[in-house]
């Protein structure tokens, strides 16, 4: 099961960012998209991708435009079905036709990372936006693990994946396509083949390295109608040379250390692998209010030296109301490691708000990083409407970078918890004590003693003692 | 045809007797029913002219008030099975308000491309008509369109028309499969009534609906109490000739309006009117509801509403009798007794005739009960943790003796 992984689900409702628009967008109705990357390692990603847009009556008049932003996570959800079945009802061909066919929860959990998104934003339809268009977008993303669900077997196929292969378009999409990366294989058939041979290519600059893809489209009749279903085969002629996947220029990392149930410091790390450009990251932080911060011990390091951050926020918590929210615009210098580490005090809390003896701990929900990362590439800036939508979720005006929003691990804390089977322990020697003393004084202040005299036997015994003076015995 | 004087109070019914000879009414018709609470009786020159002109007085005013069955079919869910024939049809419950879904389930996409103005047909029909029913609670009404939503029944084949026809018995079997992609009856404070509008598929066009007679239903449309109704609408063959897949139908709303609209009627209990004989009745208003109708069904809403606050009055009353130590808190019992003042003000006022404040008085009465009977109660227990403490004492000494 994807236990490695826990499921993050985060809706974000934001209202109006003028700045994403470019051109007037036409009104397409569906869009689908399948992108499968094989890995060096042999494993292989899959990302479903689906763009329903709509037109909506909502005028703006151009002045008032308001910057609302609610931000809500659950740290801990575990993945299952039910997560699965209300995401598909959002598709118009649900499990029918097109690509969601390929949605069977069976395989689709049988993975070792699984991540699913509700992405809902209006899009302005003009240049001033003074009317918008509503953007829901939906993606999925599953890692097949070679070991596991490939049972060591380095081939992989569509059946393979999914147990279910490509038959017909949606009706309603007007673009229904499947990509595959094809970047490190292409000069040769000696490494990778993917059967059946694509027609088309499609190259581009993906988050900053230049990517080619083989596009398959289930729109075009010739792809479907030779052999009645499309399944995509990936065939590995030589074993991948074991090569590390490239380094991402941005990651991060966090975790609590300390000891004990008192105290405790959150750290994160964030990694700039970039040799020679500085850029800088807008960190969010929400800490729970029982993990008391104490904010006069931030501190930001990088290559050894303080880092003076050149924009902080930050809100404190009230105690069962809301978290600490911290917002930072940290600079990270190039190839360097920055720590921004706090120390907290751990709360008690009320009774009744312990959760159950088997219970894990208490969440606290991951960091997010924001960043407009340089690429080494420079990539032209593309039509935002034509380029696929694997490409077009945080467009960029300028081609010299690309955004990217991380998220680091969720943590796990323990509260100190008070033993629970301390109010019967008590009772009950209290009660033993006090009844054994108590009971004993009594019994000492009010028994009396009576002598009896022994009673003649009855009749029974004057029965035997007959018999017995007639065998001679001595009597009872 | 008769010019309508000032508005009449609500409940109220006001009837004109006419001289025999007037040319008001056509010659043969006796009597006439306005559409807002006005009716015209035809008088009359005779030895029992006073009995003749009474009798169709009452003819007149027990078609346009309310009756025995109008009654029964509201307090349908207090009268025990055997005095209520279970085949009638059972009307909406009270509720403060309605939720109205309109969807147009489309199975077969890649033969038919369907399109529906559903806005224009809503602001245009339904509107008004909610508007004119207002009075009886908060209406809002939202439209979807569902794909690939197949009907969980095969329709059987007649050769003798080559068309495909639904059963009578096969049609509550209909409704289940369809229902889990709805999805809305979670999510909503009020009851829901849905209205389908499935298009069938290629394969299985075109689909009527038999009666129990074997005769294709005229409208093609069936509704089920409490819930909603379901209308099949055929493509025309017409549109098949240019053999190009899909097919672009445009759904004529106005024929689907009408029946969605008797549908909402009936589902609302507003039965047809029995008209007396030789009556003229007129045509409803361009809302589709006469004033009398609603008059009709704010009484029989009235009357159940009383019926299920005093029913759950009594419940909480015989809960708290069995259950002796339960702290009630204030702000329940507060609800308690607004709830019995609120009954009795309903009461009175529908002695009197006060319809309006009469119904809005019985909603506060169902309100307050419902507030009272639902909130979380706290039962107290008076032998807990402290009996632990003295009973090893009493064993102790027992044991001593």
């Amino acid at each position: 099961m994807a236990a490695a992984m826990p499921l993050a689900l985060l809706v974000l409702l934001l209202l109006g960012r003028k700045g994403w628009c470019l051109a007037e967008p036409p009104r397409d109705s569906l869009r689908e998209e399948l992108v499968i990357t094989p890995l060096p390692s042999g494993d292989v990603a899959a990302t479903f991708q689906f763009r329903t847009r709509w037109d909506s009556e909502l005028q703006r008049e151009g002045d008032t435009d308001h910057y609302f932003l609610r931000y809500a996570v659950l740290p801990r959800e575990v993945v299952c079905t039910e997560n699965l079945t209300p995401w598909k009802k959002l598709l118009p061909c649900s499990s029918k036709a097109g690509l969601s066919v390929l949605l069977k929860a069976d395989r689709l959990f049988h993975t070792s990372y699984h991540s699913q998104a509700v992405h809902i934003r209006p899009v302005c339809r003009n240049a001033r936006c003074t009317s918008i268009s509503w953007e829901l977008r939906q993606t999925l993303s599953v890692v097949f693990d070679a070991f596991i669900t490939g049972q060591g077997k380095k081939d992989w196929s569509l059946f393979r994946m999914f147990s279910r292969t490509l038959t017909e378009p949606c009706p309603l999409a007007s673009e229904s396509r499947v990509y595959v990366d094809i970047t490190n294989y292409n000069q040769d058939n000696e490494t990778l083949e993917v059967n059946p041979p694509p027609t088309t290519t499609y190259q581009d600059v993906i988050l900053g390295t230049r990517k080619i893809y083989a596009i398959y489209d289930l729109l075009d009749t010739a792809m479907i109608n030779n052999s009645r279903n499309l399944n995509i085969q990936l065939k590995w002629k030589r074993p991948p040379e074991n090569e590390a996947p490239p380094v991402p220029f941005l990651h991060a990392q966090r975790y609590v250390s300390g000891y004990g149930l008192q105290k405790g410091e959150l750290s994160t790390l964030l990694y700039n692998t970039h040799p020679y450009r500085a850029f800088p990251v807008l960190l969010l932080d929400t800490v729970p209010w029982y993990l008391r911060l104490y904010v006069h011990t931030l501190t930001i390091t990088s290559k050894g030296k303080e880092n003076k951050p050149s924009y902080i926020h930050y809100q404190p918590a009230q105690d069962r109301l809301q978290p600490h929210l911290l917002e930072m615009l940290i600079q990270l210098p190039a190839n360097s490691v920055t720590k921004v580490s706090i120390q907290f005090e751990r709360a008690l809390l009320k009774w009744t708000e312990y959760t159950p003896d088997p219970n894990h701990g208490f969440y606290v929900s991951p960091s997010v990083l924001s960043a407009l990362v340089p690429s080494v590439v420079a990539a032209k800036p593309v039509d935002w409407e034509e380029s696929p939508l694997f490409n077009s979720l945080f467009p960029v005006s300028d081609g010299s970078n690309y955004f990217v929003r991380l998220y680091t691990e969720p943590l796990l804390v323990n509260l100190p918890t008070p033993d629970f089977s301390m109010p019967y322990n008590v009772i009950c020697l209290t009660c033993t004590v006090v009844a054994v003393c108590y009971g004993s004084f009594y019994n000492l202040l009010t028994r009396t003693f009576h002598i009896e005299e022994p009673r003649t036997g009855g009749l029974a015994k004057r029965l035997a003692n007959l018999i017995r003076r007639a065998r001679g015995v001595p009597p009872l | 045809m008769l010019d309508e004087p000032q508005e009449q109070a609500e409940g109220s019914l006001t009837v004109y007797v006419i001289s025999e000879h007037s040319s008001l009414l056509p010659q043969d018709m006796m009597s006439y029913i306005g559409p807002k609470r006005t009716a015209v009786v035809r008088g009359i020159m005779h030895r029992e002219a006073f009995n003749i002109i009474g009798r169709r007085i009452v003819q007149v005013a027990q078609a346009m008030s309310l009756t025995e069955d109008v009654l029964a079919a509201a307090l349908a869910d207090h009268l025990p099975e055997d005095k209520w024939s279970a085949e009638k049809r059972r009307p909406l419950k009270s509720s403060l308000g309605y939720e109205i879904t309109f969807s147009l389930l489309n199975p077969d996409p890649k033969s038919h491309d369907v399109h529906w103005d559903i806005e224009g047909a809503v602001r245009r029909y339904v509107q008004p008509f909610l508007n004119a029913l207002s009075a009886a609670g908060n209406f809002s009404v939202d439209s979807q369109i569902l794909y690939y939503a197949m009907l969980g029944v095969n329709p059987r084949f007649d050769s003798a028309s080559s068309s495909y026809y639904l059963d009578m018995h096969n049609l509550p079997h209909v409704i289940n499969p369809v229902e889990s992609r709805l999805g809305s009856s979670a999510a909503s404070l009020y009851p829901v009534l849905n209205f389908l509008l499935y298009v069938p598929e290629l394969a299985h066009s075109p689909l009527y609906i038999q009666d129990k007679d074997g005769a294709p239903v005229a409208t093609n449309a069936f509704h089920s109490p409490r819930w909603g109704g379901i209308m099949v609408y055929n493509v025309d063959s017409k549109t098949y000739n240019a053999s190009v897949l899909p097919v672009r139908v445009k759904v004529d709303m106005v024929r689907v309006m009408e029946v969605f609209l008797a549908q909402l009627r009936l589902l609302f209990g507003i039965a047809q009117p029995q008209v007396p004989p030789k009556c003229l009745l007129s045509g409803p208003k361009s809302e589709g509801l006469m004033t009398w109708e609603l008059d009709r069904l704010l009484w029989a809403r009235s009357v159940e509403n009383l019926a299920t606050a005093t029913t759950t009055l009594t419940s909480l009353a015989q809960l708290l009798g069995k259950i002796s130590n339960i702290v009630i808190k204030d702000d329940v019992a507060s609800e308690v007794y607004r709830a019995v003042a609120a009954v009795q003000k309903s009461a009175e006022e529908l002695a009197s005739g006060h319809l309006a404040s009469a119904f809005v008085a019985s909603q506060e009465a169902v309100t307050s009960s419902e507030r009272a009977f639902f909130d979380p109660l706290l039962p107290v227990s008076l032998c807990g943790m402290d009996c632990l403490f003295f009973c090893p004492i009493s064993q102790h000494s027992t044991l001593m003796h």
